[in-house]
């Protein structure tokens, strides 16, 4: 299985390629991709020396350009495209119809790859975006348990890549639009989830820290708690008069002790989260992963997640906790 | 301006859909959408009961639309959507690219949901080849992102052979998951939910720590806090070009809203305003989707 990692900015890249990337995925400085966050992400200039430096070492570079383009700046979606392709990079990755059929028209050579933001989770969807657009691959939404993605990738007509590690959507990608309910802002229409414009941190009188979007209260930390962000989706809401994380927990995926199950399934790539993430977090999660899945190439049958990984990887978590999300039905 | 009942968000008994549909039959509602939508394990209808309403309905007038489900996981939820497309009845929804290859592979015509995500015409005119009559707007999307995406669809020349409809009143889906939130909050493991959504047939409001309402819990969907409610903006909506607007049932509440449109479009009155409690328009106005512009 292939291990794709993020890369936000040139010094992420280098540290995913030094600790064994066999690919990176970015995105240029715009709404044209789903983690368009302020001082991250790729000039032009920036993305030849990133391809570069991956390419001496053997590392596919692919670019994100996966939100949905708005029909009053179109052509911002079409100049990202042809930049990709006149890059030379090794695939597109990209959800929104428009965008694929300019490219697969546009750029018949350039690999397409449907983000996770087209929301594909069955053999149709599947079937129509590599029907309509020549897809090479598509990034499996975090919402199928580990039975559903072997029943897809039994009949898939592209290769799968599925979430491997890191930060947990625990809604559809491409389907969700709380952030933009609360914020105006959300990944379909400006590659933002919760956008930091939208925070503030405030200390309350008691000492703790109440954390706010646009102005709502999302969580609110006791004195000596560690206050996390508030991410929408892993705020402390009260329902029917219960205070708790009604939706989920700050918590992030991890998959090492599936790796023998996806790669036994077919599965041709694992996906790990976090463009926003430092280099030093992008380094450390590539290093243990790569560690993880050349030794389960060396030996299948005896694979086992060691302890050290798991440590490693816990301390890199939200909230300092895992879990495997969708693919276990009792999260579900 | 036509109107749309959207299919039913919320699980209710059987006793209860029948006896809503009943109301329907008699209402001025031009078009109905029917189907499970949400959750497949949502079984109080099977199709043949869905099909039953279809052509109750169909026999008093209405313009019958069968709906698919959202959000596709297992290879059940995936047979009852081909068993959707396949009968050769009535025209179908889609809300997912799943189902507009199934209704497209098989020649049919199709009209796609606000789940299915079209934001810009080039999107539109990819769909239309392959048999799109009708799209129902994200509910994100703002009057004057809809305008573009309209003076795109004319420069691509395919404005007039499509519809537009837009989401106008009712609790929005704003989310999907393959959890199941209300099986959460009551404990409960999506495996064995007991179909415990039967009690909350409005969803359940989830608030802020300081008691504002952000969200409403509805099984694996999560909705909207507030009802939207752009009724008010038809004569706008009528100048851009939009032929319909849907309408989607939390409770009655939905005849007294349609009464209130329809009056003002037999007056050819604008701006009225038919008001609701704990209502939003924001997105329509370009502003975040839970605040309230007073027009």
């Amino acid at each position: 299985m292939e291990l794709v990692c993020p890369a936000g900015n040139y010094p992420s890249l280098k540290s995913a390629v030094d600790n064994g990337a066999d690919a990176v995925y970015i995105g240029f400085r715009d709404e044209t991709n789903a983690r368009h966050f302020a001082g991250l992400n790729f000039s032009d200039k920036r993305a030849v020396k990133a391809l570069e430096y991956a390419r001496d070492r053997n590392v596919r570079i692919l670019v994100a350009v996966n939100t949905y383009a708005q029909a009053d700046n179109w052509s911002k979606w079409e100049r990202a495209v042809d930049t990709a392709s006149d890059l030379g990079v090794d695939a597109l990755i990209a959800a929104d119809p428009g965008v694929l059929g300019y490219a697969a028209e546009k750029h018949p050579s350039l690999n397409l790859h449907l983000s996770v933001q087209g929301s594909a989770t069955n053999q149709g969807s599947l079937d129509f975006y590599h029907q309509n657009f020549g897809i090479k691959r598509a990034v499996l939404p975090r919402v199928l348990s580990l039975k559903q993605v072997a029943a897809l990738a039994d009949k898939s007509p592209v290769e799968l890549e599925v979430f491997a590690f890191g930060s947990l959507c625990i809604m559809a990608e491409g389907r969700c639009l709380l952030s933009s309910y609360i914020t105006g802002e959300s990944p379909n229409t400006a590659g933002a989830c919760s956008p930091a414009s939208a925070v503030r941190w405030q200390e309350t009188a008691a000492g703790g820290m109440d954390t706010r979007l646009s102005g709502k209260l999302i969580d609110r930390f006791k004195a000596g708690e560690q206050a996390g962000y508030p991410t929408l989706c892993k705020g402390r809401f009260d329902v029917e008069g219960e205070i708790d994380h009604a939706l989920e927990e700050p918590t992030s995926l991890n998959t090492l002790d599936l790796i023998p199950g996806l790669s036994a399934m077919g599965i041709s790539a694992v996906k790990i989260e976090g463009r926003q993430r430092s280099p030093a977090y992008v380094g450390e999660v590539t290093r243990v992963w790569r560690e993880a899945l050349d030794h389960y190439k060396q030996s299948p049958s005896s694979y086992q997640a060691k302890d050290q990984w798991m440590s490693a990887l816990g301390k890199l978590s939200e909230g300092s906790q895992t879990t495997l999300g969708a693919y276990s039905r009792p999260w579900q | 301006m036509q109107t749309t009942l959207g299919p039913l968000l919320y699980f209710w008994s059987k006793n209860d859909v029948f006896e809503f549909y009943e109301q329907v039959a008699e209402s001025g509602f031009d078009r109905v959408c029917l189907g499970e939508v949400t959750c497949g394990k949502r079984r109080e209808l099977k199709l043949a009961d869905w099909l039953e309403l279809a052509k109750r309905l169909q026999d008093k007038g209405k313009n019958v639309i069968l709906s698919t489900m959202t959000l596709l996981e297992s290879q059940s939820d995936y047979s009852q959507l081909k068993k959707v497309c396949g009968n050769e009845e009535f025209l179908v929804e889609a809300n997912d690219m799943g189902a507009v290859q199934e209704l497209s592979s098989r020649g049919l015509d199709f009209i796609t949901g606000p789940s299915v995500n079209i934001y810009n015409a080039y999107t539109l005119k990819h769909l239309q080849k392959l048999g799109l009559k009708r799209w129902v707007m994200p509910v994100e999307l703002s009057a004057e992102k809809l305008k573009a995406i309209l003076a795109q669809a004319e420069a691509l020349g395919i404005k007039e052979q499509l519809e537009t409809e837009v989401f106008s009143y009712g609790y929005m889906p704003l989310a999907y998951s393959a959890r199941c939130f209300t099986a959460r909050v009551n404990k409960l493991n999506k495996d064995a939910c007991e179909f415990t959504c039967l009690k909350t047939p409005e969803g359940i409001p989830l608030a802020t720590q300081e008691g504002e309402k952000l969200f409403t819990i509805n099984g694996i969907q999560t909705m909207s806090g507030q009802c939207m409610n752009l009724l008010d903006q038809w004569w706008m909506m009528e100048d851009m070009g939009v032929s319909s607007m849907r309408f989607s049932a939390h409770s009655k509440d939905v005849f007294t809203a349609l009464d209130g449109l329809l009056t003002e479009l037999d007056q050819e009155k604008p701006g009225s305003g038919i008001k609701i409690d704990d209502q939003c328009n924001g997105y329509w106005f370009g502003r975040t989707g839970l605040e309230m512009e007073q027009v």
